[in-house]
């Protein structure tokens, strides 16, 4: 019986004891329900989102380059098929042994080899390894043939640079190379779009339109297994295809150009004179963009720049040369614009033995036995130093500072399209005081007055200030990149409304002009100076007169240059060596600038030759060359221009 | 005493202990064990191979041995309590000596069929040793120094074996079943206020004594971000499964997590979080209820006992089979530290099977023979 009460006792209790821990069950069977609800309705997006960065890993695929042509729609930076083997690292089990396989079957430098060995150290285990960019045909067959044994190993279509004119267009277009750390930082284009073995412009072309060129990079995305291995391929976003440029350059005149200049070091310039376009911009020395492609070799890079005549440097826009007498018909006109002469005024050349002195300084004419009585046509003509000694007196540096900045000189042409661009110097009593800090001399002004001492052109300024002399004198935008917003014929009514336009009071001080405005204040002064130039390569006795075209249609005018290297001593005058007799790097710098054809001008241009001597012997004749084919080519490009304004 | 039972044994007809039988006790049992062959199914990415064959092949055994084992009667359990729980200590023992190593523990021995964890059995063991225990003590008694240290010895000496396995998890699982059944007995709260206490105060120094591994899991339960490639690999990767699942699941064979190998343990302990990723909250919520019906019919099972036994070992298994559950489920969730629990059932593992349907057997005694007085 008392076990009987005490087992209802227990039985009580137990009920009891039980009750309180199904509650207690109850209730953490709430916590996990109000978990499971927490993690699977209210934070499912959080995980959802983490979940998918589990399982999905993208891969960038390399974006394609636009493609870079001449006017004329020629190919010059082109994209070609090459032959590639990468290496998919999540597949290697031995790298060491995967290389030795490799190295094997396609021939692999040692050097090379380092490079691998120092990219691999920086990539991911599921990055796939350039392991050659650009296999020949043999090499890739052989690769396909052993590719069973290569775990990895992928052979790889892919696209990369080419440029089919090599040497020719390497200062225009430029060349590309892979994007260095400090690209990636400097263009968001390219930060962007990055991959592994993305090539980017270095110079040129390449470089200041990259990120239009550059295009978007694709994306594969894939879903990996936890230890990164792909599984499946979940999207792919193609990648596009950067913009394709076409360029104002005439291919077949830049290759003459770049002919012209073969074996010598200089520049050739061609521009339209009303639209800016630059129709030629040649630089010599030259090099080949394609080796720099795939990394150019230490050897090959040696070579280049080591090259005493500098092929690196673009000469056109980049070398400072003295203009000499090119500067000329700018000074005659600065001295008509601002009153100081008329076309009456005279200056006597009396030869070596009666130099232009000054304050017991001399100033000699390069032609020994003189000009004689010279008038500004004559002058400009056979370029006589006395008359422009004198006029240069009269006229004062900072009035003739002032119209060369006027007419292009002392800026960058391209304004910030290359930055190797250089402004030059076009030298005033100001900026005497500001850079050197010294006054300026009147013997100074008189040199400067021939082109000489401090003032410094590139060759592409000279060829801009012939341009906007040639159009009437007014202010044009010289371009590489073919621009439809800029026409001909909107052009030339602008710049026919600025020549009725009345003249202000302060056309020659100092002050800012728009594109197409006019420039001078009286345009018979230009007409005089252009119809000097012709003199001087139309008649006898003039500088270029050996160079010119007897056929009406091919004439043209121009003016000749011959810029000092060194101070001519009293000695070397006497000597008067032939060119050959000086050492190379102390003979003169040959210019020549000309526009054509004279009765319509349409076209100019400028040669510069370093060393070559005289502007009459060494750069004129190469615009005889030159300016014929353009002209030959001119009807041609009326024609494209007229359809590719037609183009909507 | 052999004679009055067998005498007993005569009154159930065969008819009427097919009659007792609980079939929808059956019912939930084979539901959740096709879930989980499922379940298993999906760990292989709907490959029927190794996993799943054997762990539906172990499913089935175990169960038609729950099945044949129900026919025992309880009293036969009763009588043999103390020999269970002493083959138990024995065959961990026995560990010690003859165990198989596997990442870092030996828990198991090679019984050639398989590889028996007797910490699991263990685990009902308990139960049943205590079920006899308290079955005997006046309920005046229990609350005397004398009655309340033979239990806490029995308890300490199997869970000191587990720990040194080392196996936190199963070492806290059989202390929680141990300590629900002395609390269902009818110990007074106080004990239970001040030994909560005493542990609560020497905490430190237990940790103290914790491996290395140990520690850290703890530390990252806290923290799972301090280590996420390492310690808190596994709950940062469960719940990020959990989490995805949404409210419908990702769909059968569609766990991204599972199938991808970002997930760890998927046939064992993380099971739950397979399941949950592929069926979300409602499937989930669907588990959790089937295993909540399990436990209710079992706790029903021993209201209708008639014996003090019956009712303390099903109150017990019933709690006990609650804590292995809410361990694992709160664990994947990251409610507690990993310590390695399985979920019943669901997870792969023939010693947890196989203890989970012994324990079932049981219960089911306790049914089909639940008029059975249980003799002193």
């Amino acid at each position: 019986m008392i076990k009987k009460t005490g087992n209802l006792n227990k039985n009580k209790i137990i009920s009891r004891r039980l009750f309180v821990l199904v509650a207690a069950k109850i209730g953490l069977l709430g916590v996990v329900t109000s978990r499971l609800y927490n993690l699977q309705i209210s934070e499912k997006q959080k995980y959802e989102v983490l979940s998918d960065k589990n399982r999905i890993r993208e891969w960038k695929t390399p974006p394609q380059r636009g493609i870079i042509t001449d006017y004329f729609n020629n190919v010059i930076a082109d994209n070609q098929r090459v032959y590639q083997v990468h290496l998919s690292l999540e597949e290697v089990s031995n790298f060491n042994n995967s290389i030795f396989k490799l190295k094997n079957i396609i021939s692999l430098k040692e050097d090379e080899i380092k490079k691998i060995y120092e990219k691999k150290e920086k990539s991911n285990p599921w990055d796939t390894l350039i392991i050659s960019e650009n296999l020949s045909w043999k090499e890739f067959s052989k690769l396909n043939l052993y590719l069973h044994e290569l775990e990895g190993a992928k052979p790889v279509l892919s696209t990369s640079r080419y440029y089919p004119y090599s040497n020719d267009l390497v200062h225009v277009v430029g060349y590309v190379g892979d994007a260095t750390n400090k690209d990636i930082q400097n263009k968001k284009k390219i930060e962007e779009n990055f991959v592994p073995g993305l090539k980017v412009g270095k110079i040129g072309i390449e470089n200041s339109k990259d990120t239009d060129l550059i295009g978007n990079h694709g994306t594969k995305r894939y879903e990996v297994n936890a230890s990164g291995k792909k599984i499946s391929e979940i999207s792919y976003n193609k990648e596009t295809q950067g913009e394709n440029l076409r360029t104002t350059i005439d291919l077949e005149i830049q290759r003459l150009a770049q002919e012209l200049l073969k074996n010598k070091a200089g520049s050739i310039c061609v521009m339209d004179i009303y639209t800016g376009e630059v129709i030629t911009m040649a630089s010599s020395p030259t090099y080949d963009p394609n080796k720099f492609t795939h990394g150019i070799s230490t050897k090959d890079w040696n070579e280049i720049k080591n090259n005493k005549l500098r092929p690196l440097l673009n000469k056109s826009l980049a070398g400072l040369y003295s203009p000499g007498s090119t500067i000329k018909p700018l000074v005659a006109l600065a001295a008509l614009e601002y009153g100081i002469i008329d076309t009456k005024f005279k200056v006597n050349c009396k030869g070596h033995d009666h130099p232009y002195e000054l304050y017991g300084e001399r100033y000699h004419c390069w032609k020994k036995n003189g000009h004689g009585l010279m008038s500004m046509r004559n002058a400009i003509k056979q370029s006589c130093d006395i008359y422009f000694y004198e006029v240069a007196r009269l006229l004062g540096v900072d009035k003739l500072s002032l119209i060369a900045k006027r007419y292009g000189l002392g800026s960058k042409v391209l304004e910030d399209f290359f930055s190797e661009e250089k402004k030059g110097i076009v030298p005033s009593t100001k900026w005497k005081k500001q850079v050197l800090e010294q006054s300026w001399y009147l013997g100074e002004t008189v040199i400067t007055g021939i082109g000489q001492g401090y003032i410094q052109t590139t060759p592409l300024q000279l060829c801009l200030m012939t341009a906007q002399l040639a159009n009437g004198g007014f202010k044009i935008k010289p371009k590489l990149i073919y621009d439809k917003e800029i026409d001909l014929d909107k052009i030339k009514s602008k710049i026919e409304s600025e020549k009725n336009k009345s003249v202000s009071q302060n056309i020659l001080k100092d002050h800012e002009f728009k594109h197409y405005e006019r420039l001078y204040r009286n345009s018979n002064n230009l007409k005089l100076v252009l119809d000097a130039m012709y003199g001087s390569t139309n008649e006898q006795f003039g500088t270029s007169f050996r160079s010119r075209h007897k056929e009406d249609k091919y004439k043209f005018a121009g003016k000749t240059g011959t810029s000092q290297v060194k101070r001519i001593t009293d000695q070397d005058r006497e000597l008067d060596l032939d060119l050959e007799e000086i050492e190379y790097k102390s003979r003169d710098h040959a210019l020549f600038i000309a526009f054509a054809p004279y009765d319509k001008p349409r076209y100019s241009l400028s040669v510069l030759i370093e060393h070559g001597g005289s502007g009459s012997k060494a750069a004129a004749p190469l615009a005889n060359k030159l300016i014929k084919k353009i002209l030959d080519r001119h009807e041609l490009r009326e024609k494209i221009r007229k359809d590719l304004k037609n183009i909507v | 005493m052999i004679l009055s039972t067998s005498l007993n044994s005569s009154s159930y007809s065969f008819f009427d202990k097919l009659k007792a039988v609980d079939y929808f006790l059956i019912i939930i049992v084979a539901i959740i064990g096709s879930i989980s062959v499922v379940s298993i199914y999906s760990t292989e990415s709907g490959n029927f191979s190794f996993y799943t064959k054997n762990h539906l092949t172990r499913f089935l055994v175990f169960f038609s041995m729950f099945l044949v084992l129900s026919f025992v009667r309880v009293s036969v359990w009763y009588r043999q309590a103390y020999i269970f729980y002493i083959l138990g200590i024995l065959l961990l023992l026995l560990v010690i000596f003859f165990g198989i190593s596997a990442s870092g523990s030996k828990r198991w021995i090679n019984f050639f069929i398989m590889n028996l964890q007797p910490s699991e059995l263990m685990k009902i063991a308990i139960i049943v040793c205590f079920a006899r225990y308290y079955h005997r003590i006046q309920s005046s008694d229990i609350q005397s120094y004398k009655y309340l240290l033979q239990p806490i010895i029995l308890l300490l000496i199997p869970c000191y074996l587990v720990i040194t396995q080392p196996d936190l998890g199963t070492a806290i699982l059989i202390a929680g079943s141990g300590l629900a059944i002395i609390w269902l007995a009818g110990l007074n709260l106080k004990y239970f206020v001040y030994s909560g206490l005493i542990l609560l105060v020497s905490l430190p120094f237990a940790i103290s004594f914790l491996k290395p591994y140990q520690k850290s899991r703890i530390l990252t339960f806290f923290n799972p971000d301090r280590d996420p490639l390492g310690a808190g690999y596994q709950i940062i990767q469960s719940k990020i499964a959990i989490g995805s699942g949404g409210f419908l699941g990702k769909g059968f064979l569609q766990g991204t997590q599972s199938y991808l190998e970002f997930l760890p343990e998927k046939h064992t302990d993380f099971i739950f979080t397979l399941f949950s990723e592929e069926f979300g909250f409602v499937g989930s919520m669907v588990l959790i209820l089937l295993y909540a019906l399990l436990i209710y019919r079992i706790i029903r099972i021993g209201f209708s006992s008639r014996s003090f036994f019956a009712k303390l070992y099903c109150f017990g298994f019933a709690s006990g089979l609650f804590l292995y559950i809410f361990v694992n489920i709160a664990m994947v969730l990251g409610l507690l530290p990993i310590v390695g629990a399985p979920l019943p059932i669901m997870s792969y593992g023939g010693s947890s099977m196989l203890s989970i349907m012994l324990g079932l057997s049981i219960v089911m005694s306790c049914k089909i023979y639940s008029r059975d007085p249980i003799g002193n």
